[in-house]
């Protein structure tokens, strides 16, 4: 689902965080017209106006754990918690975290990554909010959801700030919801 | 904060409660500081924020950099609080426009990071923030980054020093900020 199908249209906050996002045509490979969050982090009112959207929606959901996906999602998910009262958990590539974890496969376009999450980080029952600044195929995301069930969370909703099209409508991500904010740019 | 220690604010004592370390990790020997169980505890993550915020909001701070990943948790909620951009230090080769990088020693061989061209300005008042300095090699290599585009670096903010390696002597001179010392 897309902010501006739900109660968002025509708030210009959306607009002004689609024209801070940057295109990188051809990157990391021929044909992917890559949506660089980067520009958007440069711009202090947009970069607010991300967060500020994501906070309204989520301080009275209950929700006491941010999940952010390695490395962009660092980025978002942190400021939302704060705002929110609720905890940070990374979801690291593998080797990174100490101590126990667990870990979830999930598949590239060629062979597959693993997703990790430290033991401790969740209590049972806890409602969590997973976010990534993109999402196209799902395969993070699932990933995410996977491992935070797996230690008894329960997932509440899944937030990015780009999504492609497909995402429109009442699409869910292993039967969790999705959340967006603007559609890819395009290039001028 | 920093190196004085004649009034430490009550906040830090909770900071320090929350990292937990870690013997033999990455590799036998280390004893990692592990902050992740920090930004478990609202407060004590909230706390961490507001102690760098307090110290920054009023010296026109224009950009914050943050070094790849740990960095990214705690630059972005600093540079939201301050109104200053956020920059992200990366690895090689994950940021998709045109860059510009530094290499950096490590206990073998070396690595680089690097900087998205245009993302800093000449004249830009920065910070750069990491949530460990150990060596000083990575902040080093960010303070270069920064002032190679004509940047005047303000201050490097950690959550926690290893003060037995001396980082703080690799910063060019530029003044540390760190709220936890491990010894």
């Amino acid at each position: 689902m897309f902010a501006v199908e739900n109660g968002l249209q025509g708030d210009p906050r959306l607009q002004a965080i689609s024209d801070a996002i940057r295109v990188i045509p051809h990157f990391p490979k021929t044909g992917i017209m890559f949506q660089d969050i980067t520009t958007l982090l440069l711009d202090p009112v947009a970069f607010k106006h991300v967060i500020d959207i994501f906070v309204d929606r989520y301080k009275h959901m209950n929700i006491s754990l941010v999940a952010g996906v390695e490395a962009r999602g660092f980025i978002f998910g942190p400021p939302i918690a704060l705002a929110i009262g609720a905890k940070f958990v990374p979801l690291r590539k593998p080797g990174k975290l100490p101590g126990r974890v667990i870990s979830e496969e999930y598949e590239l376009e060629y062979g597959n990554d693993r997703l990790e999450m430290s033991m401790e980080a969740v209590k049972t029952h806890e409602r969590a909010l997973v976010i990534d600044d993109l999402v196209a195929t799902g395969g993070t995301l699932s990933a995410s959801i996977n491992l935070l069930e797996r230690a008894g969370a329960e997932v509440v909703e899944c937030a990015c700030v780009v999504g492609l099209p497909k995402f429109k409508g009442e699409c869910r991500l292993k039967g969790k919801p999705l959340y967006v904010l603007v559609e890819p740019s395009q290039l001028d | 904060m920093s190196g004085n220690k004649q009034e430490e604010d009550p906040r830090i004592n909770g900071i320090k409660t929350k990292i937990r370390v870690v013997p033999d990790f990455p590799k036998k020997g280390i004893m990692f500081q592990d902050i992740t169980t920090v930004l478990l505890d609202p407060k004590a993550f909230k706390d961490t924020i507001d102690l760098f915020v307090e110290r920054y909001r009023d010296k026109n701070i224009s950009v914050v950099a943050g070094i790849e990943a740990r960095g990214f948790l705690f630059g972005p909620p600093i540079a939201l609080a301050i109104g200053a951009k956020f920059v992200p230090l990366r690895k090689p080769k994950k940021l998709p426009g045109e860059t510009i990088f530094e290499e950096y020693e490590l206990e073998y061989g070396n690595d680089r990071l690097e900087m998205h061209v245009g993302a800093v300005e000449a004249g830009d008042r920065a910070l750069v923030v990491d949530d460990l300095i150990a060596t000083g090699g990575t902040l080093c290599a960010a303070i270069n980054l920064l002032e190679r585009v004509g940047a005047e670096v303000v201050e490097c903010a950690c959550v926690i020093e290893l003060p037995e390696l001396k980082g703080r002597q690799r910063l060019k001179g530029k003044p540390l900020c760190m709220l936890v010392e491990y010894r």
